[in-house]
């Protein structure tokens, strides 16, 4: 703004001050010097418009001192604009907390009900000012609640944030605004239901329970996953209004559990801990579910669920603490039959799959997470891999103060029970001088703790620093800790000793204090050498007045008084002369030492002692007073102490035992960790105890989920998620367009879910949470007695490959069973050498009982050649071969109906191969067919009417030529065709889909779950599309629905 | 959950409160303050107090307090996370998170508390989301809203919320497509008064800036991704990825974010950027002490080191300094303690050097330990560990964007320590017996 341009601005503020005096008569201007010198009390008190000044205030003036002080001068304007600004704004800000709000809330009142929308907004948002600040804002209720129907979605929003805070208040007012929310409850606008869901939960009248009770039922069933998360959060509101709803509360939070939005589930964990944490059997149904939602669960969410499901484990897993006897996971099926107590432990998959599921967490940005999954390790997790979430929780300490202290807390618990989790980082914890006090204690409990044989000097050497540090509290904590390492440690409690006496010399009051204290610990550890020591102390006994050090080398000289035989009658005679003067922790040891020294010394000492139980007798304190009677008849021997007197000398002067120094957090470990009751050691309430591990497994089969006839649960479903799956395509596929993205991991994951699943024994619980993906088949690459320990297994993922497109994936899952650790695992020759592999990246290091997948891409040229290559680790070659079946060299490919008979009909004659199958009749089911048909090759199915001809296509990976097969179904029987230019492949594709067709009508269903159907069309569709442009095109949902499903 | 949150400035005022279940007197705050008085440093009041009935969690952001109330068990580091959480939106939203700037957008702050927690429960807490449903308040908008009538305040559903993608809002157009990646590292190391390493170590971040149209899908590949230790990721980072092929694959949030954290792997030896030659003694007799500091480049990778700053808290009894330093200025802030000497560009060539006396309180003992030197600086285009970026790619969209990266090294928390040498732990037992003998 120059100054050309200024008349107008400068107008413009006139005409406004103008305006809004003949607007407010009673406005006044205040005076030339009053307010502008001041720029404080530009404003008149009365009544005025704020909003109209709040409009000035935002009206850029900018900052143009000179510009005002040029010298035109109408008579207020004369200071510059900032003091007016400044004036204005902090007069706009004290009308929102001005303490006479009586006046201006009348006026609040006026705009409240004026009919100009911006007045009716500008007053809403000066009353939420008020609220802000902790004014009382609820005489303007009736005013307010009238605009709760409000069209302006900004005053409508204030106007909720006013009724939540005083509906409690004012009830009857209250519920007028009630049909508002049944009214919105209705609207198309998920948005719009979600927060009047939340308003009218947030209401805290108890008549409306019923009206919100109803209201959540019908939201838990919403369309919108949005809406149902805000149920989840309804319940605990309602539930804290009302606990006796808790009944029908529990039912509505078992519907939601079994929600499959990843939106839902955290907030249903939470309800679910507030209002029945111990109806354990709800989660039976959604342990593995909620496992594998996990990672796509927003991270607070992550955080409840994670602490949720431990305490689950630890009542429904045997304990993996038990040495040495545990198996590697793949293993494990056989033994499962029959597990008793006799045999060894072998890891629950489930419990195995929530280890699993939550290891990705520790990379989470968010610290609650990192150290939930960490708590979650270290209580359920075998004692070998707890030392994984050490690097994440070292990394944390790079956060912010609060979050340190927190996690500092937590390592501290936990490293006094294993040293060596923490004791590579030791260096993290070494203490700096900017950090907060309690930081750098929590920082010298670690340390202290760390301590060992090896690394003791470098901790002492640290300490010694710590020792001269300016902050004395801290310093006085290093030579406790100082303390505690001498006593853990027997070969540096002499170095620590003299260390400590030498600080005996210390300038610093508290320090020689704490030294003194320490030491008299110390020498009571192992008294018999260190009578030098006591000598010391008591010269230093003038130098010092801290009462406690006093106190100590009192009860220090009386202790051992028969080892300084010289020093301590001296001592006693130096103390007699200043007993009144001390304080009453002093004098009661110098009346233990006197009484102590009249025993051994009685010669020397009789009129000594004499003259301090004398001055204790009239001393002011009833303890000195008490304890003197008491030392009295204890030692002087007369007619009425009796027998008691013969036992004086082996009561004084038993042999006492050490005191423990130990750490504050010894004891913490009752606590889970990570929760608010382990920070501030004592239970917090709503607390819940950690349970210990069951002695034997309750049922693991409770957490199978029964098959649901497809008719009734499609319904069911269909109506609650076929919703909140197409909203949420857009945004999944709309992100999708990529090969092998977000998308693929859920994938993998469940994959590797499934691989377990058909190990179950019972049909029924075959494939839990991924049913349409069948079992995948695993081949053995490598046995770990020939791989002298490492053993590999591989599978075909069929997705593409990342690496090149003309390259097969193939997953490979490395094991360590030795019991040594193998390194630098990679892929060395390979045979035939033109063959070409990406290989996966050299694993540096396996542990013993780690497993680790790694995904390759290998290019089989579409043949069913084996791929021969050298698995190598540091010491060891193995030659190893990937053979290849011919179904997995294809992908699969889209087409229509009629895209597939035109290509059909270029590829006839020496293209095609036929042969009749039997089969049987139970098996002529279209997705009995297509099941079986996909779990031999990787085909996609190619959509056709209600006929007996089943069409699938696919694709060789390497050369892309078209491989198209068809079945037509006849009584028993089946034709089988396939069309392509690759014969050889057509024949061994050709041998293998009989073969399995087959085989399915001597096991029909073995493998089929019959939710297949129902999953297959709507569950998977998203991660499925390869290429999809946009979900919300329902023609392109309906294509790559079958596109790609991978099953076996 | 949450309960209620109170913010709190130096002073001690409750200037907002916010209460998402019943309201809690803000009497409840009496006990926090009575920590804050026990406390010598704002810093050091604990971070949780517990009181009759309720649990106060708080952290301290840009000299003010976020006190939330608890009224049973959670976890302290969700509700400490979520506090930062919600500062950094306010930072954010307004630029700054600070008394004033809170107090003049209360209306915006309590809309954003309102969204950000359900009944105590974090709702939406994505800047992506949050933008959405209330915008940011500029000087234009504001205008333009009082004219209009129009509000700040969305009224659909972002479509963040329902995606699996939470941290993108939909439909981001730009007319310049740019993706920028600040490198930064920062070296965090104890040196003792020989100039040996006692501890070193490096932490990195890779801040982003990304203004991208569309549903970009971006992945970023690293020349030496061995160097990385341990490593934590902004949520749209694939971790599965990321493990099998140490790549960082994702959709990037639309603006500025982090997007990853890291550290670098302890095995490789820490570049000291510059070594430092002083020497701080207090004489026994007479109340001064002399200071003498020399800073000189050591490992920089031949790059220049700048904005070099020397900070010294000095021991209570120091009064004064007079001091002549060749370059740069120096202050000593006498409340504090606290000696800055800022040098600015070290030049190679010339050495900077700090030299002077000190003077001490008359009658206060001698310093018994040196205070140690904490050192800042700066060295642009470098990543001191050698990370480097090999590319960045896109798919999903069809336009070039224009991608840049930057590598900066900073020093986190570098501190020269200048003990005095003696060792009374290293000598033996016997050593001392022999004193003992002697004395008496």
């Amino acid at each position: 703004m120059s100054v050309q341009n200024f008349p107008p601005i400068y107008s413009t503020v006139v005409e406004i001050f103008q305006w809004l005096k003949s607007v407010y008569k009673n406005i006044s201007f205040p005076e030339k010097g009053s307010c502008l010198s001041s720029g404080r009390s530009l404003a008149p008190r009365g009544r005025r418009s704020c909003s109209s000044i709040g409009c000035i205030v935002s009206v850029p003036f900018g900052s143009h001192n000179n510009v005002w002080s040029t010298g035109r001068d109408p008579a207020i304007w004369e200071a510059d604009t900032d003091a007016v600004y400044a004036a204005l704004s902090h007069h706009l800000w004290s009308t929102f907390t001005a303490p006479e709000a009586k006046s201006s809330n009348e006026d609040l009142k006026e705009m409240l009900e004026s009919n100009k929308e911006s007045l009716k907004l500008e007053a809403m948002k000066r009353v939420v000012g008020l609220i802000a600040k902790g004014k009382n804002a609820s005489e303007l209720f009736p005013a307010v609640v009238k605009n709760v129907a409000s069209k302006n979605i900004e005053l409508k929003k204030l106007v909720y944030v006013y009724l939540v805070r005083y509906a409690e208040e004012q009830q009857d007012l209250a519920l007028l605004s009630i049909s508002t929310f049944q009214r919105a409850l209705k609207e198309p606008n998920q948005f719009i239901r979600a927060s009047a869901l939340r308003v009218l939960s947030s209401i805290r009248v108890s008549i409306i329970v019923p009206i919100m009770m109803l209201a959540i039922k019908e939201a838990s069933a919403d369309m919108s996953p949005y809406v149902r998360k805000t149920a989840a959060h309804a319940i605990q509101k309602l539930y804290s209004l009302d606990p006796d709803q808790k009944e029908q509360l529990i039912e509505v939070i078992e519907k939601l559990l079994k929600d499959k939005s990843t939106l839902v589930a955290g907030s249903v964990v939470v309800a679910f801990d507030e209002v029945c944490p111990d109806r354990i059997d709800l989660i039976h149904k959604n342990y593995r579910k909620l496992c594998n939602l996990l990672v796509d669960v927003e991270e607070w969410g992550q955080v409840v669920i994670i602490s949720m499901l431990t305490r689950y484990a630890r009542t429904q897993f045997t304990s993996p603490w038990k040495e040495d006897n545990e198996k590697a996971f793949y293993e494990s099926e056989e033994e499962k039959k029959d597990q008793t107590e006799a045999t060894p432990y072998t890891m629950d998959p489930d419990h195995r799959l929530l280890l699993r599921n939550t290891k990705p967490l520790l990379q989470s940005r968010n610290t609650a997470v990192v150290m939930s999954v960490a708590q979650l390790y270290w209580h359920l997790a075998p004692k070998h891999e707890v030392n994984i979430v050490t690097k994440s929780l070292v990394r944390l300490l790079r956060s912010h103060r609060e979050v340190q202290y927190i996690v500092l807390q937590n390592i501290a618990t936990m490293s006094i029970q294993r040293k060596g989790m923490f004791e590579p980082f030791m260096k993290s914890f070494y203490v700096r001088s900017t950090d907060a006090t309690h930081i750098k204690t929590l920082k010298l409990e670690i340390l202290t703790n760390l301590a060992n044989e090896a690394n003791i000097s470098t901790i002492l050497r640290e300490f010694q620093t710590y020792v001269k540090s300016q902050d004395k509290a801290f310093a006085a904590a290093t030579i406790q800790a100082i303390g505690r390492c001498a006593t853990d440690i027997s070969e540096v409690t002499d170095t620590c000793l003299s260390g400590l006496v030498l600080l005996l010399s210390n300038r610093d009051e508290t320090v020689v204090a704490e030294s003194v204290v320490v030491i008299k610990k110390l020498l009571q550890t192992q008294p018999t050498q260190h009578s030098d020591i006591i000598k010391h102390m008591a010269k230093l006994f003038d130098n010092i007045s801290v009462s406690m050090a006093r106190a100590s080398i009192l009860w220090l000289m009386g202790e051992y008084c028969e080892r300084v035989p010289k020093i301590a009658p001296d001592v006693l005679r130096k103390m007699a002369k200043t007993f009144t003067a001390e304080e009453d922790i002093v004098k009661l040891q110098t009346v233990n030492l006197a009484a102590k020294l009249y025993l051994t010394n009685s010669k020397q000492t009789k009129l000594l002692t004499q003259y301090i139980l004398n001055l204790g007798k009239y001393d002011q304190s009833y303890d000195i007073r008490d304890r003197t009677r008491f030392v009295r008849q204890l030692i002087v021997p007369n007619e009425k102490s009796g027998a008691l007197n013969k036992y004086a000398r082996r009561i004084l002067l038993a042999p006492k035992p050490a005191p423990m120094l130990e750490s504050a957090f010894k004891d913490r470990d009752r606590f889970q960790l990570g929760t608010l009751s382990h920070s501030i050691n004592s239970k917090a309430t709503g607390y819940q105890e950690l349970s210990d591990w069951p002695a034997v497994a309750p049922d693991q089969s409770v957490r199978n989920v029964e098959v649901v006839e497809p008719s009734s649960s499609e319904s069911e479903e269909q109506s609650s998620d076929e919703s909140d799956e197409t909203s949420s395509d857009s945004g999944k596929s709309s992100s999708g367009s990529e090969k092998s993205s977000s998308e693929s991991e859920p994938e993998q994951k469940k994959k590797t879910k499934t691989k377990k699943a058909p190990q179950k024994k019972s049909k029924a619980a075959a494939a839990v949470t991924a049913p349409s993906f069948g079992p995948v088949k695993t081949h053995e690459l490598l046995h770990h007695m020939t791989g002298k320990g490492l053993s590999a297994k591989y599978h075909f993922p069929r997705q593409p490959c990342l690496y090149q497109p003309s390259m097969v994936a193939v997953q490979v899952i490395l094991a360590n069973s030795s019991d040594h650790s193998l390194e630098k695992i990679h892929i060395g020759d390979r045979s035939p050498a033109g063959l070409n592999i990406h290989c996966f990246n050299t694993i540096e290091r396996l542990e013993p009982e780690a497993s680790v997948t790694v995904s390759m891409g290998i290019d089989f040229s579409d043949s069913t050649q084996a791929a021969n290559f050298q698995l190598c680790t540091k010491e060891d070659q193995f030659s190893v071969s990937i053979q290849p079946v011919v179904g997995e060299l294809l992908m699969p490919s889209t087409m229509s109906e009629q895209d597939f008979s035109k290509e059909q009909g270029k590829l006839l004659g020496m293209n095609e191969t036929s042969a009749t199958v039997a089969m049987a009749t139970a098996n002529t089911s279209s997705q009995a067919v297509s099941k079986q048909v996909l779990s031999v090759a990787n085909v996609g199915v190619v959509s056709s009417g209600p006929n007996d001809l089943h069409r699938f296509a696919g694709r060789t990976v390497s050369s892309g030529a078209l491989v198209l097969v068809s079945l037509e179904l006849k009584e028993s029987s089946a034709l089988l065709t396939i069309n392509t230019e690759k014969s050889v492949m057509a024949s061994m594709l050709l041998r293998d889909l009989k073969q399995a067709l087959a085989l399915a009508r001597l096991y029909p269903r073995f493998w089929v779950h019959r939710r297949f159907t129902h999953d297959f069309t709507l569950k998977f569709r998203p991660r499925c599309t390869t290429n999809a442009k946009r979900a919300s095109d329902p023609d392109a949902v309906q294509k790559n629905t079958f596109v790609k499903v991978p099953s076996t | 959950m949450i309960h209620s949150l109170f913010l709190i400035n130096h002073s001690g005022d409750i200037f907002l409160e916010k209460h998402w279940k019943s309201v809690i007197s803000h009497s409840v705050c009496d006990y926090f303050f009575e920590a804050k008085e026990k406390a010598v440093d704002p810093e050091d009041v604990p971070p949780v107090l517990q009181t009759p009935h309720h649990y106060l969690i708080t952290v301290h952001r840009g000299k003010l307090f976020f006190l939330s109330v608890v009224q049973t068990e959670v976890p302290p580091l969700f509700v400490i996370e979520f506090l930062h959480r919600v500062a950094d939106t306010f930072q954010d939203y307004f630029g700054e998170c600070s008394e004033s700037v809170i107090k003049d957008n209360v209306v915006t702050v309590y809309e954003l508390l309102e969204e950000m927690l359900d009944n105590g429960f974090p709702l939406a807490t994505e800047s992506n989301v949050l933008k959405e449903l209330i915008r940011p308040p500029t000087i234009l908008r504001s205008v333009v809203n009082t004219l209009t009538g129009s509000s700040n305040v969305g009224d659909t559903l972002p479509t963040g919320q329902l995606s699996t993608i939470p941290w993108r809002r939909a439909d981001v157009k730009y007319t310049n497509n740019e993706a920028y990646f600040d490198v930064i590292e920062e070296i965090d190391a104890i040196l003792d008064k020989s100039g040996t390493t006692v501890f070193a170590e490096i932490q990195g971040v890779i801040e982003a800036s990304v203004r991208l149209t569309g549903m970009p899908d971006l992945t970023l590949s690293f020349m030496n991704p061995r160097l990385l230790d341990d490593v934590s990721f902004h949520p749209c980072v694939r971790f599965k990825r990321w493990e099998s092929e140490r790549t960082l694959s994702f959709i990037p949030p639309d603006g500025n974010f982090t997007l990853m954290n890291y550290h670098v792997s302890s095995q490789n030896p820490v570049a000291i950027p510059v070594y430092v030659k002083q020497s701080i003694s207090f004489f026994e007799s007479g109340p001064c002490g002399r200071l003498d500091i020399t800073i000189g480049p050591k490992q920089t990778m031949g790059k220049t080191v700048e904005a070099l700053m020397v900070k010294i808290h000095m021991p209570k009894a120091v009064l004064s300094a007079n001091l002549t330093a060749t370059q740069g200025n120096y202050t000593y802030d006498l409340p504090n303690k606290v000696l800055v000497w800022d040098i600015g560009k070290l030049n190679p060539q010339k050495l900077p050097n700090l030299k002077g006396i000190l003077s001490l309180q008359a009658g206060a003992p001698k310093p018994e330990d040196n205070p140690s030197l904490n050192i800042d600086l700066r060295i642009q285009q470098v990543a001191i560990s050698g990370l480097k970026v090999s590319r960045l790619e896109m798919f999903g969209e069809k336009y070039k964007p224009f991608k840049g990266v930057k590598y900066v090294t900073k020093a986190g928390k570098f501190q020269f320590k200048c003990a005095a040498l003696y060792e009374p732990f290293l000598l033996s037992f016997w050593t001392i017996l022999f004193f003992y003998f002697t004395t008496f």
